[in-house]
Order: C-alpha cells, then sequence, then structure tokens
C-alpha cells in the first residue's frame, strides 16, 4: 500500500493526474500538491553554488554579473565557493592552456556529484580567438562534459545569468529515475575523467574520446 | 606623505629558527599556492617555502595563461593584432590599444588629429580610474573584506563601462584605437554625461578614503609590509605605481610626454618607503590626479576629424624598420617593440608586460613575512595574468 | 643624450676589444642600434650602466629575434667547356647565410630620464652556439625576460640565476616561438577554416566518394 501512494508520487505525469481544480483548491488552504522529483529537483536548480574558476577576461564579467548591477544571488548563485568540495557548478571562464587543462580536470573529479560544467566564453567553448595556437586547448570540451555554452568574447554579465537560469531548467527537467538519471543516483556511470599528462608538444592523449569526437561536417 | 616614523626595530621580523650550521631547526612546509586559489589574481601559482608561517623561499610560476599572443601577431596583420592587444591586460583595454597604436603610428609615421589625441587622454584616464579602483576592492578582499568594498568598487566602474560601451561597443574589450586616431567619434551628450560622472567621482573618493584609507585593519596589515628599496626597483625594471612608492618620481606621462599629455597640469604622487601602505596611497592620490585631467580634457576638447586622412586601414604595409613605443598604463609602461619586413604582417611583435617584470622581486618583498602578507603583498603589485602570460 | 656614434667612441676607447657596429634603421621614429659582439657584451653593458654621462639604470624591454637561414642565389659567369667549345657560362650559386638568434635590450636611464640606447647580441648560429652572456646580473628586470627568450627561442644565458623554463611547462621539448616551429596537429575541427588552417584542416576530412583509395 505505502509503495504504491510513493510510487504515485514520483513522476510528474502522475501529479498531471490530478485535478487541477482540486490542486488550485487545496494550495487556498495552504497544502501544496507536488512530486518529489519537483520539489528535488527545485531545491537543486536554486541553490546552485558556483566555483571560482575565472581563468582570464571572461572571469571579470563574471565577476561583475555577482556584483550589484547584475547580482546572480538572485538566482540562488551567490555563493561562490573557492574549494571545488564545496561547489556544483564549475563555470570555465576564459582560455584554457594546456598548461591549465590537467589542473581543470583534475578540480572537476574533486568536485563532489552532482556536477555541472559551464564554458563561458568562445575560448572555453572552442579556444576563441587564441585558437591557433601551441598552447591553447580547443575547447574544455575535449575533456570536460560541458552542459551549457555561453557564447561571447566576453559574453556580457546578462548572457552569464541566462546560461543560469538555462542550466536550472535542465536540473529541473531532469528525471530521477530511468536510464537519463543524473549521476549521482547512478552508481554505474563515473563522474570522473582522466587527468591528461604533459606531453613532449602537446597533451598526452590530446583530447579524451569518451567525452569528444569532432563532429563531422559535411564539405 | 604623513610624516611616519622611521622603520619599526628589526625585532619585529620574523626569520627561521637555525640551528650551529645554518640549517633550519624542524621540517619546512613546501605549498603550491595557486594555480586555483580564491586570491591569486588569475591563474597564478607561487611555490612556497615556509617555516612555520613564515616564507622562506617563494618561486613564482606561471605560464598557465600563455595564449601566445605574439606568435599570432607574427601570422595577422598590423590592424588584425588590435583586439588581441584589448585581451592583455584585460582590465584596460584603451590602454592597450593606445599603446599599440602609438607603437604603429612611430613605425609609419602618421599623424594624429586633435580631437583624437583629447579622446585618447580620456579614455586612458578613465580607464587608470576604473583599474585602480577595481585594485583596491580585489587588494582589500584579499585582506578579508569578503566583498563588500569589491560590490561598491564594481558599481562605479559600471558607470565607466557604460561609457566606454556606448561609444565602442563593447565594455570591456573595446577595440576602439586605430592607427592615426580613433574609429569613431565621441558626442556631446557623452562628454555631458562622462563630465558628471567625473565630478561625482570625488565624492566616491571620499566615501572610500573615509572608510579604507584610515582603518586600523588596513593600516596594520599595510604598513611596512613588503618592503622594496628605491635601487633594488629600478634595477628590477620595475615600472608604474610600485616604483612610485618606492620613491623614484619616473611617470612616463612627465618623462617621454607622448600624447598630449604636456598640456595638462597634474602631479605625480611619489611615495616614502616602498611599503605596501604607500603603494595603496599612491594608487588613490593617482586617482585624483586623474579626475584632475580629465577635468580639463573636457573642458578644452576642440571640434575636428578624428582619424589622419593619410592613414589607410586595408593594405597597410610599413617600410621595413624596427620601433619600441610605451605609454604609462595603470600597471607600469606597457611598451610595443615591433619588427616591420615591408609585409603586412610584422616580422616580430612583442609585448612588454608591466606585471610580468613587476613580479621579478616578489620574493624578495616577501622574503621573513608571513604567508598572509604574501598573498596581500601579491595584491598589491596588481598583476593581471593576461598581460604576464601572454 | 649624445649620438650613437658618440657613445660607440667612447665604447671603443674604453673596452678596445669590443666590435660594435651601428645599425641603420629606415622607418620614421625608430631608434638605431648597437650590436655587439658575444663576448664584449657584458663588458659593453656594464660599461653603458655604470657611465656617469649615460647612467642607463633601467632595462626596460629585452626581446628575442629569430632570423631564419636565409638562401641566397647569385648569377656568376664559369668558365665551362661544352662540346669541346670554351664558353663562358652563366651557372647559379646558393649560399645559404646562416641565420641567428638575437637578443635586443632597450636600455633608459632613470636617473637622467634619457634614452633608449639599442643593444643588441646575436649568437653565431640556430642550432648549437647559441650561448650569450646574460645581463641579468647588472640589470635585474632582465631575469624573467631572458628566462622567457630561453624557453620560446633556446638562447642559453651564460651567468643567469636560474635559467629554466618560465611558460611552457616542463616536460615541453622544443622552442615554440622560432619561427619554424611546427605546432602539435589539433585541427580535427575547424569549422570555418581558411589559409594555413585550411591546409592543415584538410589532413583530417573524410575521404570522399571520388577520392582514390591509396594501399
Amino acid at each position: 500500500m505505502a509503495e504504491r501512494v510513493f510510487d504515485l508520487a514520483l513522476t510528474p505525469e502522475s501529479i498531471a493526474m490530478i485535478d487541477e481544480g482540486l490542486k488550485s483548491e487545496l494550495q487556498k488552504q495552504g497544502v501544496y500538491v507536488t512530486s518529489l522529483q519537483e520539489l528535488y529537483n527545485w531545491g537543486r536548480a536554486n541553490s546552485v553554488w558556483p566555483l571560482t574558476f575565472g581563468l582570464a577576461c571572461c572571469a571579470i564579467e563574471m565577476m561583475a554579473a555577482s556584483m550589484a548591477r547584475f547580482d546572480l544571488a538572485r538566482f540562488g548563485a551567490e555563493v561562490f565557493r573557492p574549494s571545488p568540495r564545496q561547489a556544483d557548478l564549475m563555470i570555465v571562464a576564459g582560455t584554457v592552456t594546456k598548461k591549465m587543462a590537467p589542473l581543470v580536470v583534475r578540480l572537476y573529479n574533486q568536485m563532489p556529484e552532482p556536477k555541472y560544467v559551464i564554458a563561458m566564453g568562445a575560448c572555453a567553448i572552442s579556444g576563441g580567438p587564441f585558437k591557433q595556437g601551441y598552447n591553447v586547448l580547443k575547447g574544455v570540451d575535449r575533456f570536460l562534459p560541458v552542459d551549457v555554452a555561453i557564447p561571447g568574447c566576453p559574453p556580457r554579465p546578462e548572457a552569464l545569468i541566462h546560461a543560469i537560469m538555462t542550466l536550472q531548467e535542465k536540473i529541473r527537467n531532469q528525471d530521477l529515475t530511468g536510464p537519463n538519471r543524473p549521476r549521482h543516483l547512478n552508481a554505474a556511470v563515473n563522474g570522473e575523467y582522466p587527468v591528461p599528462a604533459y606531453g613532449k608538444h602537446d597533451l598526452e592523449p590530446p583530447k579524451n574520446p569518451e567525452v569528444w569526437q569532432p563532429p563531422a561536417i559535411q564539405r | 606623505m604623513n610624516a611616519a616614523a622611521a622603520m619599526p626595530p628589526k625585532s619585529f621580523e620574523v626569520k627561521p629558527k637555525l640551528d650551529g650550521s645554518g640549517t633550519p631547526i624542524g621540517e619546512l612546509l613546501e605549498i603550491s599556492m595557486g594555480p586555483h586559489h580564491p586570491s591569486t589574481h588569475g591563474v597564478f601559482r607561487m611555490d612556497v617555502v615556509l617555516d612555520g608561517e613564515t616564507v622562506v623561499k617563494l618561486k613564482p610560476v606561471f605560464g598557465y595563461l600563455h595564449r601566445n599572443h605574439e606568435k599570432i601577431g607574427e601570422n595577422i596583420s598590423y590592424l588584425a593584432s588590435m583586439p588581441y592587444t584589448d585581451r592583455l591586460d584585460y582590465f584596460c583595454s584603451m590602454t592597450n590599444n593606445w599603446a599599440y597604436a602609438l607603437t604603429v603610428e612611430k613605425l609609419a609615421g602618421l599623424a594624429v588629429p586633435e580631437r583624437a589625441e583629447y579622446i585618447r587622454v580620456i579614455m586612458a584616464e578613465l580607464t587608470r580610474l576604473q583599474n585602480h579602483t577595481c585594485l583596491i576592492g580585489f587588494f582589500v578582499q584579499d585582506m578579508g573584506a569578503l566583498g563588500t568594498p569589491m560590490m561598491y568598487a564594481f558599481r562605479e566602474r559600471e558607470k565607466i563601462l557604460d561609457l566606454f560601451e556606448e561609444v565602442s561597443g563593447a565594455r570591456m574589450m573595446c577595440n576602439y584605437m586605430r592607427f592615426g586616431g580613433v574609429r569613431v567619434d565621441v558626442g556631446d551628450d557623452w562628454i555631458a554625461r562622462t563630465k558628471k560622472i567625473v565630478a561625482d567621482y570625488g565624492k566616491f573618493l571620499d566615501e572610500f578614503g573615509t572608510f579604507l584609507t584610515e582603518n586600523e585593519i588596513v593600516l596594520a596589515r599595510t604598513q611596512f609590509i613588503g618592503v622594496m628599496p628605491k635601487e633594488l626597483a629600478v634595477n628590477a625594471s620595475i615600472t608604474g605605481p610600485m616604483l612610485r612608492a618606492a620613491g623614484v618620481n619616473y611617470d612616463l606621462r612627465k618623462v617621454d610626454k607622448y600624447g598630449i599629455y604636456s598640456r595638462f597640469d597634474f602631479k605625480v604622487p611619489v611615495g616614502e618607503h616602498g611599503d605596501i601602505y604607500d603603494r595603496y596611497m599612491v594608487r588613490v592620490l593617482e586617482m585624483r590626479e586623474s579626475i584632475k585631467i580629465l577635468e580639463q580634457a573636457l573642458r578644452d576638447i576642440p571640434a575636428g576629424p578624428v582619424m589622419d586622412p593619410k592613414s589607410k586601414l586595408r593594405g597597410f604595409r610599413p617600410k621595413p624598420g624596427e620601433v619600441y613605443g610605451r605609454v604609462e598604463g595603470p600597471k607600469g609602461e606597457l611598451g610595443f617593440y615591433l619588427i616591420s619586413d615591408g609585409s603586412p604582417n610584422p616580422y616580430r611583435y612583442r609585448v612588454r608586460p608591466p606585471s610580468f617584470i613587476n613580479l621579478t622581486i616578489l620574493e624578495d618583498m616577501c622574503l621573513g613575512h608571513r604567508i598572509s602578507d604574501a598573498v596581500v603583498i601579491l595584491g598589491s603589485v596588481d598583476i593581471v595574468l593576461g598581460e604576464v602570460d601572454r | 643624450m649624445e649620438t650613437l656614434e658618440q657613445i660607440k667612441l667612447r665604447i671603443e676607447a674604453a673596452l678596445p676589444s669590443a666590435k660594435i657596429e651601428i645599425l641603420a634603421n629606415e622607418c620614421a621614429a625608430g631608434e638605431r642600434s648597437l650590436l655587439v659582439d658575444a663576448a664584449s657584451g657584458f663588458a659593453v653593458a656594464k660599461f653603458l650602466r655604470d657611465d656617469a654621462q649615460l647612467k642607463l639604470d633601467y632595462c626596460s624591454n629585452v626581446t628575442g629575434v629569430d632570423w631564419l637561414d636565409k638562401e641566397l642565389t647569385e648569377k656568376i659567369k664559369v668558365k665551362q667547356t661544352v662540346d669541346g667549345v670554351e664558353k663562358e657560362v652563366e651557372e647559379v650559386k646558393k649560399t645559404i647565410r646562416p641565420g641567428c638568434l638575437e637578443v635586443v635590450y632597450h636600455l633608459y636611464s632613470m636617473a637622467l630620464k634619457h634614452g633608449p640606447v639599442v643593444l643588441r647580441l646575436r649568437t653565431a648560429n640556430r642550432t648549437d652556439q647559441t650561448h650569450l652572456p646574460s645581463l641579468t646580473p647588472l640589470w635585474r628586470g632582465a631575469e624573467f625576460q631572458e628566462r622567457e627568450i630561453y624557453d620560446l627561442y633556446g638562447v642559453i644565458f651564460d651567468g643567469h640565476p636560474d635559467l629554466r623554463r618560465i611558460l611552457m611547462w616542463d616536460e615541453f621539448v622544443g622552442f615554440p616561438m622560432r619561427r619554424d616551429y611546427i605546432a602539435p596537429d589539433d585541427f580535427e575541427y575547424e569549422p570555418t577554416p581558411h589559409d594555413e588552417v585550411l591546409a592543415e584542416a584538410k589532413k583530417h576530412y573524410p575521404a570522399g566518394p571520388k577520392a582514390e583509395v591509396k594501399a
């Protein structure tokens, strides 16, 4: 009996079975009906704590986004944690060079699940204006799975706020059961990625094939 | 400067305990501070060897943001390098642009019209204001005032960034100067708005001064810490407010008199002791002098064209030769060295980065102090990693 | 400040073994430079720093430049026997002018507020004789910049207190700023390539249906 009630309350589809009129009536009386998934994701989405990970110029726009004018605090992302052990979100703001790439991956590995990555700025997405170089990594997505990418050089603070909102949407829509459930509920999937080593001219390996494959372009 | 007492006796300096043969007693702790650290200004690493809490050895490690700017400069044309100069010292993009434009104008012999010179001075001094404001915000945050002075600093900075955005299209990476002038003209309403912002800036500086300049925590943590003697500063090629805080009166705006700086009446603040407090005060006083220059420039700006009619934007091929041009950036002497071989791309494109060279004596300044002082000393050097690593 | 010719005369009077050359500079506002041989580089720099009239106590900028080997072709007439008849034939003779690595110092004076004096030192060639005297003992500010030139160009500075890589990682092999350095190949994904990048990206394009299969 108890299991069935639990099962019934878990998914949004089962909540949709409840009549809207009944829902609003209950709400007027102070009773709020929701699903566990919605509640869980609501709590997660509205308190994303970013890691202070500014690498280059985009870091200044990230700081400006958390300052009084643009105010990232309204979205729950005010508390920028310096330690990766206490952060949920890594905003890779700035150019990732090959010298820095192993450290980026190591920091990502140190973050506890659930963790997300926002690639902010052209440099983090694909290498940016400095793409043709001997020391620039052509995009942080070669080694880490990126959830939201913000174009711009540097993107305005409003763009970063939009990215945080997009990430919140993504978190809210995550199913907690089923094959697409997030990593922290799925023991089979590994959230740690191998750290590249410094080679003679390039990193070894230069990219992580499980994370990134060059998209095929029809020419 | 205020008539401070002579340096306190050396007994306050903490030295590592040594045994008879000179080796430190106990174990030394080796820490790598950075490259990801809440208070390093960018991806900068310091390998510190500590005896307890005292710094015994400090080696800076950088290169984590080395974006091979100079190699890119050799492969693209002169004008195409202009947006890359924005990203060197990403706080002061207008100054970087001016330094590069000045160097190429020296190389090719281009003249800059009057109005453009005035606009350049206005932009450079606005940049200096917002850079020093932000620096004080970061520097006080390193001391533990988490966030609040930075909020005030960024509030003022946003006002100046709005002005930049209106005139160049971007808040930070302005890409505004061209060889022979500036890209677009400024309107009269822009001048009126800038005058108002400059007029109100003095009040903001008074506010900051009340909170910080005589704050006992700031005084205790900055006076007589990180002292840099005058001779060492000159020998180590230190420039900018760090050099002037050590007592050397060398400001490129007065020495080289580039642009039209000789027309403005302003003083150069020079410090006495070379410690962190002097660097902070030199920057605060420089901001007040910048306000004076801005008032004069905004009052006297003439009408006219903003671009040299003889300058070519396309097909720019200067004659073979080489040149070194420099300006007084907010962080020090920013110089560009260009070797041209007659082709559209430079043969050698070199940036002389002030932050990189100002870090030469970081170890000397930090030895004997505690590790928390090392963080504040680094904050007072005012580095920007985009410039250090290029 | 006195002219470069006067400075050259005074240096030669003080250090007779120094070989100094004044290099011209044709551009609009450029400064001419003093090319000094590597062996007497340190002594000349010390003279420039300590001289009472010059007092060049501030070394503003240290730059490395890579001059590649240049192939010079010239046509010369030689006597050759062709078909039994002695004739004068034009032959194309190719010589290689060896390149070098060059270090340029811009020296100013903070005491007397004049400058610059541009000092140049050149290595013998680009391959094995790349040693130059380090001027860090004279101007401490050259320390990091000389390290950078070692890291990116490969010039070994004798007398530098701490010569190791500064911008690249320690395991890196090679000198990236040299003009013949080939960057590692990570051009698999280039959405809008052109010029040299297109040439590199084409190697990664999938073979089209018309491409011949090479064994």
